[in-house]
């Protein structure tokens, strides 16, 4: 069996609302897998049902052959997690997050400081060791929140939105450690909106409404669609699933350009 | 349980409260403040009260008179004058709040064993003064009148008084060993209602479950650095409230630092509580001051609760610092021992299990 995240009608509902609605799933190991879908699709609810932070109302998620549903204790040590939004210590320093997070995840203390220097050498942040992580800048923090999620060496690295309003030189540096991590042989699944991510990735999903729509590798979805780019994919799969096109709902706001056009 | 995981906790907590000015504060400055606060105001208001002095006799006798007036710590003499109009001129400026005339004869008056004929003016502006003044005044002079002529019947004074426990009838000692509970409870309520949903606010909290951290190790890691401080904060109030203004302690300290840990695990798990209730930071705040304000003013603190109506008397009774503020003042004033006190002391440590078992219970199901 060679699918690190096997997800088996999985669903989510809050109230009457269905954020995730029965989704199947399966991500092959050793892959960098994008999920990709506009906000509220539902991407977050499904990472975090497959962290076991949230509970699924029905269906199974099998992270590396152990069913999370039934026991998620049993894959916590295999998994990095950087959530959507920034959530390490702000008052820690940048070495003081890594140690807390290290004796967390009950890294030995003499493995510990090699590993801690392995990832500040990694994402470059030597000359930021002792700064309190409240003044690191966007890049800086991402950096350092990627550094955290991989201090026990996961199997599996799950990135919700990581390079969310991070300028674009940090994004290329980002990734490139993406790309590296990954020829370690590490699995990661990351969710983005960002198009040039997404066709960095060996494979994509899209979700819409709680709902998969599609998945395969960007070239073949480009190439099927007889389209130019990642992007143009998911406009149309939007424009077929609302019935209402992208571009033409810009014709309803015509209304607010000059007056006299309003009565033909 | 993994005690490098604890311990990394309990780290973390002690970070978050030191490097905060605000949580810092609190923990230092609100136990010497409010004891400070609470021991002055009450403590000025019975004490050296201002008293101008009229000495018509000038003799030996008359000089006792007035120094024992002085000695007795009630009165503190700010002015001798020479005349009652200078007396009325001082009353009504504020400047003294008594005076003391003595009679020509006074010396004379007491060799024969007569009425002394001295008068003690009182500003009655002040009620609480005023009342001071009047009993400390009777006091002092039948006092005085005693040690002069130890033949002289006793109850030739009338009514003979004896105040127990308190017999200063100091209301500091009423207040302080209150005050002592209160502090602690406010200290220990806000910092832990603060520290987890302050976690869930930002988004911490969701790393913390995503890890392999345990539950308990988490409930303990987060409770014993503020059991510690609210232990940290008992002592200080204990120097700062007690020992500074001389409130004696009849009974056992250890006692009263035992039953007072105690206590601070019952404010802790009220902390808890709101901390596992609440949303965001801004509706633990508002919870806290609604757990706080009750437990101040209905807690018998500053005003009994014998006085109270009965409806009120039982919301105060579902204070766990009544329980404390009862206990502190048996030890204090009286030197009760744990047998005088079993009762609060059992309901107090109910209130406790039933408050951590469900604050644990709760905080469990916010990680599951
Ligand atoms: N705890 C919750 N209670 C109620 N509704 C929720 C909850 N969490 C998420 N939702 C709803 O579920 C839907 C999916 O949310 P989700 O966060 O998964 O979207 P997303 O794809 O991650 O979007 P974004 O790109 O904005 O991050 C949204 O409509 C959201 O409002
Ligand atoms: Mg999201």
């Amino acid at each position: 069996m060679n699918n690190i995240i096997s997800l088996q009608k999985l669903r989510k509902t809050f109230g009457k609302f269905i954020a995730v609605d029965d989704i199947n799933l399966n991500i092959e190991k050793g892959k960098i897998f994008g999920l990709l879908g506009p906000n509220g699709a539902g991407k977050s609810t499904t990472i975090r049902m497959i962290i076991g932070v949230l509970e699924p109302t029905s269906g199974t998620a099998i992270i590396d052959g152990k069913d999370v549903t039934k026991n998620p204790e049993l894959i916590k040590k295999e998994i990095g997690y950087m959530s959507q939004k920034f959530s390490l210590y702000e008052d820690l320093t940048v070495l003081e997050n890594l140690k807390f997070y290290a004796s967390i995840y009950g890294v030995k203390t003499n493995e510990r400081d090699e590993r801690i220097n392995q990832l500040i050498d990694m994402a470059n942040l030597s000359s930021k060791k002792k700064t309190l992580v409240k003044h690191l800048s966007g890049g800086w923090k991402q950096r350092l929140a990627l550094s955290c999620s991989l201090i026990h060496k996961p199997k599996i690295l799950i990135l919700d939105e990581p390079t969310a309003g991070v300028d674009p030189v940090s994004r290329r540096i980002f990734w490139k450690m993406i790309f590296e991590l990954a020829n370690q042989g590490i699995s990661i699944l990351v969710t983005t909106h960002y198009m040039d991510e997404a066709e960095s990735c060996d494979e994509v999903a899209f979700i819409f409404d709680g709902k998969i729509l599609v998945k395969d590798t960007p070239k073949n979805l480009i190439a099927n669609e007889n389209v130019n780019t990642l992007e143009d994919v998911f406009i149309k799969y939007v424009e077929n699933k609302t019935g209402e096109k992208v571009s033409a709902s810009f014709e309803k706001l015509k209304f607010l350009q000059a007056g006299e056009e309003n009565g033909f | 349980m993994d005690f490098n995981r604890l311990l990394a906790i309990i780290k973390k907590e002690f970070i978050h409260v030191f490097r905060d000015k605000v949580s810092f504060g609190i923990i230092i400055a609100m136990p010497i403040i409010y004891s400070l606060v609470f021991g002055y105001a009450i403590k000025t208001e019975v004490d050296d009260i201002k008293l101008a002095v009229l000495d018509n006799d000038k003799s030996i006798e008359s000089r006792e008179y007035i120094s024992s007036f002085e000695t007795s710590k009630y009165f503190k003499i700010t002015k001798y004058v020479n005349s009652l109009d200078e007396i009325e001129k001082l009353i009504d400026g504020n400047t003294v709040k008594a005076a003391l005339v003595i009679d020509a004869n006074y010396s004379e008056n007491i060799q024969k064993n007569l009425k002394n004929g001295s008068l003690l003016i009182i500003d009655g502006s002040d009620p609480t003064v005023a009342t001071t003044a009047l009993q400390s005044g009777l006091l002092v002079s039948s006092f005085h009148n005693m040690n002069l002529n130890n033949a002289v019947d006793i109850n030739e004074f009338g009514i003979n008084t004896k105040v127990w426990y308190n017999p200063n009838l100091k209301s500091t000692n009423f207040i302080l060993p209150g005050l002592l509970a209160i502090v602690m409870q406010n200290i220990t309520i806000l910092l832990t209602a603060f520290s987890l949903v302050r976690e869930k606010e930002k988004g911490n909290l969701e790393l913390l479950i995503v890890s392999p951290i345990k539950p308990i190790e988490l409930i303990l890691g987060k409770m014993i650095p503020y059991m510690l401080i609210g232990f940290f904060d008992l002592l200080l109030t204990l120097y700062f409230g007690l020992l500074y203004f001389n409130v004696k302690i009849a009974g056992s300290v250890f006692l009263l630092i035992g039953l007072g840990s105690i206590f601070v695990i019952c404010s802790l798990a009220m902390g808890m509580l709101i901390s596992t209730i609440a949303e965001n930071q801004v509706q633990a705040m508002q919870m806290t001051i609604l757990v706080l304000l009750p437990s101040i003013l209905l807690s018998g603190f500053m005003f009994p609760l014998e006085a109270m109506p009965k409806f009120i008397q039982i919301i105060g009774h579902l204070v766990p610092a009544t329980y404390l503020i009862e206990i502190n003042r048996g030890i204090i004033l009286k030197g009760n021992d744990i047998s005088y006190l079993l009762k609060d002391t059992v309901i107090l440590i109910t209130f406790t299990i039933f408050l951590l078992g469900i604050a644990i219970n709760k905080f469990h199901k916010t990680l599951d």
